[in-house]
């Protein structure tokens, strides 16, 4: 019990006296999920959207392996990233094995497919007489897509979220491929592991704590805007 | 409500272009495989920034186990290595993998385990009776199971002592770090080999004794390595020929020697440059 309260005042410490290592560690994990969640938006949004609408065969094996993606175990993705990105590997000429941007390569690869497959998931609930609609009164393919990705913004921020919590959190894949190096690579989540080997529990647990922090005010603003649509959107539905 | 969506997703961007996450770092990084116990201990925060502010390079810690340090250098994807297991390293240097092997410092293993000490091994004086009394009490006994070099040193000291465990109960093999194989045996009231340096670090949160220190099979000795770049056209020999140069050097060698003094009262490595590895211990 003393350790949880040492940790909770550490953490409280850390964040008034904006520790620059750690405002470091911080900041450097919300870019790298912030990245690899954006790319992954860039990616999944439309490749989702793809397959909710289009019919072709092979269809339900490629949806069968995005929905079995999801759940892509990290260390999995860590050790094909860094076999890709060693000195020896096909991937060698990039240099990028631990540096952020092999994080943000392993992290997307997390991502992409969950925001892939609720984005699928986001397009299909909508109703189809919608679509009949919009097709007949004369649409082009892009003007569709844009209406239902706008008809659909509420769970594609619920996607949004899904794919930034699960990389935020992550640690298999980014202290494989980052390496946890001081000033380059280490994020919240493979510091809170090395200071608990270290035996710094205080330290582990304020790192822990800032990482929820972190994480909570994104979903928070996220929430918001999300809830806020929902109330405006129904209320102007209703008008 | 859509100008705010944008509006946030503005900003989100702006905090990540804000750095310089999409560049390549290269050429003057180093990249250092080593083991857990050198960072676990806080040596490497010491040494590493004196180096790179020396030598101008950039060092990338990969702390790892002993095993998995020279795996990596096996293949070229470390530069220079500073390990503890030599029976492995003089391995690795007869493959031709490494060259300029280098004493840098030592300390010593200890065995540590439950203060009532249930197999009675406090008071004796070589490592593998311990060992043995353990094997005979069947009491518990935590494995780091992780190729690193203290579970070689482990293996070597089983061996020593003409018994196999691996297959028995009361061996249990964590597959952990130092660190969290302490935590585990602390936990279940077992016994454990460790390194002194990582047992002193974590002490106070520990339930465990020093039961058995001071036996010369017990020396834990620290050595660099450069990767053979004959071998490797792609490792950064000059880096990590300055690296080891460096971990030789008056200065570094100071450092070990004053290094945890202040924090344990007694230091947690030997320096040793220059000296033969069959003078240690004596």
């Amino acid at each position: 019990m003393d350790l949880i309260l040492e940790g909770i005042k550490k953490a409280f410490w850390l964040l008034i006296h904006m520790d620059n290592e750690v405002m470091r560690i911080t900041l450097l994990s919300l870019k790298v999920s912030g990245l690899a969640t954006f790319i992954s938006l860039a990616l999944g949004i439309p490749l989702g959207t793809v397959l909710a609408l289009s019919r072709f065969p092979g269809r339900g094996i490629i949806i069968s392996l995005v929905n079995t993606s999801m759940g892509l175990p990290p260390v999995v993705v860590g050790l094909f990233v860094t076999i890709m990105l060693w000195r020896g590997g096909p991937l060698a000429v990039l240099h990028l094995l631990y540096t952020p941007s092999a994080m943000v390569i392993a992290q997307t690869i997390i991502a992409a497919p969950i925001i892939t497959g609720l984005s699928l998931a986001a397009i299909q609930q909508l109703d189809p007489k919608l679509l009949l609609q919009i097709k007949a009164l004369g649409a082009s393919r892009l003007q569709m897509g844009w209406f239902l990705l706008r008809e659909a913004r509420l769970p594609l921020l619920a996607a949004m979220m899904a794919g930034f919590g699960g990389v935020i959190s992550e640690i298999g894949a980014s202290i494989m491929v980052g390496g946890n190096i001081l000033g380059h690579t280490r994020v919240l989540t493979t510091a809170t592991v090395m200071e608990t080997s270290k035996g710094n529990f205080d330290t582990a647990i304020a790192l822990g704590l800032l990482l929820l922090l972190l994480a909570y005010s994104i979903n928070f603003t996220l929430t918001i805007i999300q809830q806020r649509e929902a109330f405006y959107g129904r209320a102007h539905f209703r008008g | 409500m859509k100008k705010k969506i944008l509006v946030f997703i503005a900003l989100v961007l702006s905090i990540i272009l804000s750095g310089p996450v999409l560049s390549a770092e290269k050429v003057k990084d180093i990249i250092l495989a080593t083991t857990t116990s050198t960072q676990d201990s806080g040596l490497l925060d010491v040494l590493i920034p004196v180096f790179e502010k020396e030598a101008g390079y950039v060092v990338k810690t990969i702390a790892v186990g002993s095993g998995q340090a020279m795996a990596m250098g096996e293949r070229g994807e470390a530069d220079v290595l500073l390990v503890h297991s030599p029976e492995a390293e003089e391995k690795f240097l007869a493959q031709g993998l490494g060259i300029n092997r280098r004493l840098v410092m030592h300390n010593d293993f200890i065995i540590v385990g439950p203060a009532k000490d249930p197999a009675r091994i406090k008071g004796l004086k070589s490592a593998p009776m311990a060992f043995k009394h353990i094997s005979e009490a069947k009491a518990l006994f935590l494995s780091r199971g992780d190729n690193s070099g203290t579970h070689a040193k482990e293996k070597s000291l089983w061996k020593l002592a003409g018994i196999d465990p691996s297959t028995e109960k009361w061996y249990q093999q964590t597959g952990l770090g130092m660190g969290q194989t302490l935590a585990v045996a602390s936990e279940k009231g077992g016994y454990c080999l460790t390194d002194r340096a990582t047992y002193l670090a974590l002490k106070k949160n520990l339930y465990l004794s020093i039961l058995l220190q001071g036996d010369k099979s017990l020396l834990n000795i620290y050595h660099v390595i450069e990767v053979n770049p004959a071998r490797w056209p792609k490792v950064n020999s000059d880096g990590a020929k300055s690296f080891r140069a460096f971990m030789v050097s008056k200065e570094a060698q100071r450092i070990i020697e004053g290094f945890g003094k202040d924090k344990f009262g007694q230091p947690l490595f030997f320096p040793d440059a220059g000296k033969r590895e069959e003078a240690l211990g004596k």
